[in-house]
């Protein structure tokens, strides 16, 4: 027994997964979109069960606050792309599996050609704006998706797009305006991490072709009460042909400004969500600023927002240093100043 | 005539409970007023994401009966 077989063994020696199963495993390819309190947890067992292709896909790095959750990051890893702390974090776990990076976010222009060369793809994100994009690229290419979304103490779970069964748009047609993320409203570390292993299950399941895959049914878990339901639901044609018959493009999420005649800075990044549609808006990154802060006029009030008052505030301290004296920070960020 | 009613997410935290039992002799048993009737208790705006489920089933807009069990489930996606 080499030394692939003793790391395996234990995993072999169940007849639902064998030296074939093994086999599968490893010729199979995930992508993982988001590499944060679902995406670490996921990857960590999908590479312990030796996949032979992982893909990290982050835009974001690690900061303090994600260490909670997000548990394949050290303090020393703060600073670096998700993707490539990831990639050190489980290669330490298991080296035989290749592990490629994509510290870019997924996108109109990227997605198609990029799911076209994995097997089965993990949502990690945390805003519909990228889940509507997985679903549907994943569609226009025909690959099955694992979807999760937590909320507080309750997590959902569904597998989209597997053998003809329905798609995210079937259960959820349409996108609300709200995007509430983890730094909005708070979240156990607990909770990502027991929706991420249970989508490493359903990815487990779909590649060796065992068990029911949960296609077609949404679980949820409240882990205050641990009531659990199962809630089915059906592939809707029409649905699914209005994403086919189309070119890929994001999901508008319709949201305005209670104050539309405000003059605003928005310092978040331009995947952020969400985004308001206004004319008043003025959109510098915080980490563009100093080389773009010349753009912003010295002649109005001007409300300054990022996602959760912390970034806007970093702004402003810079801007009033290069002698700018018209700024308000918008403390609750982005949310309080939506309709 | 007794149903019983199960919040999730967002929802929920507007209800300010996860379940309660509801009675259809009082309310009535069409699925659109009782949908309304349970909004309009708690000031609930439907801005059409909103997904409700019949005795864990989707997409079924029959009347309802004694014994169902009623989710409303919004979207989230948090991650």
């Amino acid at each position: 027994m080499n030394s692939s077989n003793t790391r395996y063994s234990r995993q072999i020696k169940l007849p639902e997964v064998g030296q074939d199963g093994q086999d599968k495993l490893a010729q199979a390819k995930v992508l993982l979109v988001g590499v944060g309190g679902l995406g670490c947890p996921a990857a960590q067992y999908l590479v312990a069960a030796g996949i032979g292709t992982i893909g990290l896909m982050d835009h974001d790095k690690v900061d303090e606050t994600n260490l909670h959750r997000q548990i394949l990051f050290g303090l020393e890893d703060v600073g670096s792309y998700k993707a490539e702390a990831a990639k050190k974090a489980l290669h330490r776990i298991n080296d035989q599996v290749d592990i490629k990076t994509y510290n870019f976010g997924l996108s109109v222009d990227n997605s198609t050609d990029l799911f076209k060369t994995y097997d089965v793809i993990v949502d990690g994100t945390d805003n519909f704006q990228t889940k509507y994009l997985i679903n549907d690229a994943a569609l226009k290419t025909n690959k099955p998706w694992v979807y999760a979304s937590i909320f507080k103490f309750e997590g959902q779970l569904s597998v989209f797009n597997y053998q003809n069964g329905p798609s995210y748009r079937c259960l959820f047609p349409k996108a609300p305006q709200e995007d509430m993320s983890c730094e909005e409203t708070g979240v156990l570390g607990i909770l990502p991490g027991i929706f991420g292993v249970y989508q490493a299950t359903e990815v487990i399941k779909i590649i060796l072709g065992i068990g029911e895959v949960l296609s077609g049914k949404l679980k949820i878990i409240h882990t205050l009460t641990m009531q659990e339901r199962i809630i089915s639901f059906k592939r809707v044609e029409e649905r699914i042909a209005a994403i086919t018959n189309k070119a890929l493009a994001l999901e508008s999420i319709n949201c305005s400004l209670i104050n539309e005649s405000k003059t605003y800075l928005d310092v978040r990044e331009p995947h952020e969500q969400p985004q308001p549609d206004n004319k008043n808006i003025i959109k510098i990154p915080l980490t563009e600023l100093a080389s773009r802060y010349e753009e912003i006029p010295n002649s109005t009030d001007i409300h300054v927002y990022c996602q959760s008052g912390i970034r806007s505030v970093k702004a402003i301290n810079f801007l009033r240093e290069q002698g700018f004296n018209n700024l308000i920070n918008v403390e609750g960020g982005i949310q309080s100043i939506l309709k | 005539m007794k149903v019983t009613v199960r919040y999730f997410g967002a929802i929920a935290e507007k209800v300010g409970k996860t379940e309660e039992v509801l009675d259809l002799s009082v309310i009535g048993s069409d699925f659109q007023d009782f949908k309304n009737h349970c909004l309009s208790s708690y000031q609930i705006e439907d801005d059409g994401t909103l997904q409700i489920a019949i005795n864990q089933e989707l997409g079924l807009q029959r009347s309802l009966k004694e014994g169902d069990e009623i989710a409303f489930l919004p979207p989230f996606a948090g991650g």
